[in-house]
């Protein structure tokens, strides 16, 4: 019967398309994204002032950061969703991201007068904001996840991992759309921490939301 | 670990052009690339796992798994690893789905081993055949001690004998089964 199968699975080839793993995930962060953006207009909406603060550097710290930060957890997701796959030189990457980010905090925290310090760490949404991302990741993490499967990840929670990584960054990269906060210090702690529950979440889920 | 699926160079140097031929959507390397990994795989699984019936499903639903997403494959990698890895995860699975198996409470038993009428009718019908071989008495005895859970005294009390012959007869029965089936018993 194993014969049989061999017969009919080689009845069935058809030439494999090319770059199939990133078109599939990417795929998913899209789908996940236009999700995670219309949940963020209809629930929290844009920032009144944007056209204004994106003239401002601020905006667009925040930006990039978590743009590179989905740019690098995209390459782990990749990775992890081929069988044997390893993370390692992407982790490498976005630990050095999340190390340079709080370089650029500290330098801020620094030359600022020290009465603005506080605000500069906490401004005025610290807690909220890991809380908005968290849920923003949510359908970003399940495209993402229904990608996946049909690829072939076979360390489980590290490609949970990955696939939290990537839904969390992305919905920071939205999320950045409704925040008013205008610290790196800010950005570097809460943004971070948001997107780090989102990966441990998504590690945990993995072992079972991605079987195949 | 390893032994068996490791990039051995002559299999990965034989099996990656049929990959990549395979993967252009040529039929005939495909079915020759199927074929002999289903040879490895099923000598991994059986290494690895004592049921027979266990290892050919499993066999079975890697080449499945090959054939599904073997658009994961890159070919900057060695194919053989590329196997291996999902030749592991088909293991792994299969463990963890006995084991939850295993820790089901006793009356859900029914219920799983539903799922396995087949293999255990096909078994159940090898163990009669088997027994067909031997003298009618001690097979029997056999069938009532090991397979129906019969204690000895039972045994004897149905049969009229003491419990002594009893065992003596099993004990004969076992050793003649063994001795008939020792010759051939190694290719499953």
């Amino acid at each position: 019967m194993t014969d049989d199968l061999i017969a009919r699975l080689s009845d069935d080839l058809r030439p494999a398309p090319k770059r199939a793993i990133p078109r599939r995930l990417g795929l998913g962060l899209i789908a996940g994204a236009i999700l995670a953006a219309a949940a963020m207009l209809a629930w929290l909406g844009l920032r009144p002032d944007l056209d204004e603060a994106m003239s401002g550097m601020m905006f667009w710290w925040k930006f990039l950061y978590t743009a590179a930060f989905a740019a690098l957890a995209f390459w782990a997701a990749t990775r992890l969703a081929r069988p044997g796959g390893s993370m390692r030189r992407p982790m490498i990457a976005l630990f050095a991201l999340i190390v340079f980010a709080g370089a650029v905090g500290v330098a801020q925290l620094v030359v600022m007068p020290p009465a603005m310090s506080h605000q500069l760490v906490m401004g005025i949404s610290a807690l909220v904001c890991p809380f908005y991302i968290v849920a923003l990741s949510i359908p970003l993490y399940a495209a993402t996840v229904l990608a996946m499967r049909r690829l072939a990840p076979t360390n489980l929670p590290g490609a949970g991992l990955a696939a939290g990584l990537l839904a969390g960054s992305a919905a920071a990269w939205i999320y950045a759309f409704h925040c008013t906060e205008n610290g790196m210090p800010f950005l570097a702690i809460w943004y971070t921490t948001g997107i780090l529950i989102s990966a441990v979440l998504g590690a945990i889920a993995g072992r079972w939301a991605l079987r195949w | 670990m390893t032994r068996q699926m490791t990039p051995a160079p002559d299999s990965e140097a034989r099996l990656k052009p049929l990959m990549l031929a395979a993967l252009a959507g040529d039929r005939a390397a495909y079915r020759l690339l199927l074929a002999d990994l289903g040879a490895h795989l099923k000598r991994y699984f059986a290494r690895r796992l004592s049921n027979p019936a266990a290892v050919d499903d499993l066999v079975q639903e890697t080449l499945l798994a090959i054939h599904t997403r073997r658009d994961t494959y890159d070919p900057a990698q060695p194919l053989t690893a590329w196997v291996h890895a999902i030749a592991r995860y088909k293991l792994i699975d299969h463990f963890r789905r006995s084991k939850l198996r295993a820790t089901l409470p006793l009356e859900d038993d029914a219920a799983i081993f539903a799922d396995d009428d087949a293999g255990s009718a096909t078994d159940r019908h090898d163990v009669e055949a088997a027994l067909a071989t031997i003298p009618a008495r001690p097979a029997d005895l056999i069938r009532q001690v090991k397979l129906e859970g019969a204690s000895i005294a039972e045994a004897a009390e149905r049969t009229g004998m003491s419990e002594s012959a009893v065992k003596v007869a099993i004990h004969r029965g076992l050793k003649a089964l063994t001795a008939r089936f020792s010759g051939g018993a190694d290719d499953r």
